[in-house]
């Protein structure tokens, strides 16, 4: 009887020590790489476009919205994935709603207390990370599913992958827009015709539908680089 | 009257929540592939849209708001609970979508067929958080008033998703870059669409 209780003791250690992977294992790398290119939550997976449209007429609150979506990722996927057996299946949304609009709460008095005019400018945006697709689709396809240094890889991979999508677009957008790029004037200001030149601003891309138009443009570049994606 | 219409038409055109904000991009893109779902949708919209914006409207100027609670009893006169708006908006969105799907279910099976997968879906619309938002943001003067704005809204998200579904219908036979096909091709139309709105932007109401 003993013998049997002892081997079994063993076997549940060699079950214990195999699933054990490195921190950064090929897969844990490649949950961080992937929404970069392949995976990109704006271009391939069409989540969170209103807020990459809406927030990117300027670069410094394309990076503020960043920081906050990043934040507000990693941490939802950490508590939902360590809530994630705990959670009843039919009221799972209302329970993920519940845990993202409480870290958005906290963005929100936070950027109210230290950056209160870029919080005056995202204005109802920042509430609506709360039902930015981006979160609630990665809390429903990984963090119910897998385990919580997973789930944080795949939270900071997408917050990337969106991060670098919203930087790109506003770039774009405020050095054609308004010959600036994070408030400081990068054309010089002899070319501009009002001094004799023969630059002038092009304020069209300021307006929302050039939103759209550059993140189209994007899309066009990445998938005639990356023929995979193409759709048919 | 006057002042309801003209809240009504500026919901629709000139504030639209497709071109002028994007709110509801996610499911505007996913769901306009055939007409026929992007109307089932665009109804769902504006049902909900109607029932919710009202419903934190009470919330925000019976709860919420600075000095709000002073019904109660005037101790509470300088309690702000605005704080809350998010997690307490958001909860009446979640349950007044499960339970609008009940009531749907139980005495319109039709139009539950119809608007069956949309309705739960809806819940993670940001129109419709950004509905609740935006009359928090605007103080509109009474409950009235802030039925008109999420049905009008409600009207101009329907709109563009039927227009985008019809769009998108007829673009299959045009002969269209392959990288650009299916979304890259639907953000720069979305793009037109919204310059052509745009020429509602001049109207003064």
């Amino acid at each position: 009887m003993a013998e049997v209780l002892e081997k079994e003791s063993t076997k549940e250690e060699l079950i214990d020590k195999v699933p054990k992977e490195p921190l950064f294992s090929k897969k844990n790398r490649k949950l961080l790489s992937d929404p970069m290119n392949d995976d990109n939550p704006i271009t391939v997976q069409v989540l969170g476009i209103c807020s990459a449209l809406a927030i990117t007429v300027k670069l410094y609150p394309a990076l503020v919205m960043s920081v906050s979506v990043l934040f507000v990722m990693a941490a939802g996927n950490v508590i939902v994935s360590l809530m994630r057996n705990l959670i009843p299946n039919r009221i799972r949304i209302i329970v993920q709603l519940v845990v993202v609009a409480s870290l958005v709460a906290l963005v929100d008095q936070v950027l109210k207390a230290f950056a209160y005019d870029v919080s005056k400018e995202l204005s109802v945006f920042v509430g609506l990370i709360i039902t930015n697709c981006i979160i609630m689709g990665r809390l429903e396809a990984f963090a119910l599913g897998n385990g919580v240094w997973k789930s944080f890889l795949d939270g900071i991979g997408n917050a990337f992958g969106y991060a670098w999508i919203l930087l790109a677009v506003s770039f774009f957008r405020e050095l054609l827009g308004s010959g600036t790029l994070f408030g400081y004037q990068v054309i010089p200001d002899s070319w501009y015709i009002a001094n004799g030149g023969f630059y002038s601003n092009n304020g069209f891309m300021l307006l929302p539908p050039m939103a759209l138009i550059t993140v189209g443009i994007i899309i066009w570049v990445q998938r005639s680089r990356n023929t995979k994606l193409i759709e048919d | 009257m006057q002042e309801l219409i003209n809240i009504f038409v500026k919901a629709i055109f000139v504030e639209n929540m497709i071109f002028a904000y994007f709110l509801g991009m996610c499911s505007y893109l996913a769901v306009s592939k055939k007409v026929t779902t992007g109307v089932g949708l665009g109804l769902a919209v504006i049902f909900v849209l109607t029932v919710t914006v009202p419903a934190n409207y009470l919330l925000q100027n019976f709860v919420l708001q600075e000095g709000a609670l002073s019904w109660i009893s005037p101790e509470f006169a300088e309690v702000d609970l605005s704080f809350l708006s998010f997690i307490l908006f958001i909860a009446v969105i979640a349950s007044m979508v499960q339970l609008v799907e009940m009531a749907v279910e139980k005495f319109a099976p039709a139009l539950y067929g119809a608007l069956g997968i949309f309705l739960p879906l809806i819940a993670v619309n940001c129109a419709i958080l950004g509905g609740s938002l935006f009359m928090q943001e605007r103080n509109y003067a009474n409950i009235t008033e802030a039925t008109v704005f999420g049905f009008g809204s409600g009207i101009g998200w329907f709109l563009a998703i039927v227009a985008i579904a019809a769009i998108r219908e007829k673009i299959q036979y045009s002969d269209v870059p392959a990288p650009l096909k299916g979304l890259g091709i639907t953000f720069i139309v979305t793009g037109l669409m919204g310059i052509a709105f745009m020429s509602f932007m001049g109207i003064k109401l």
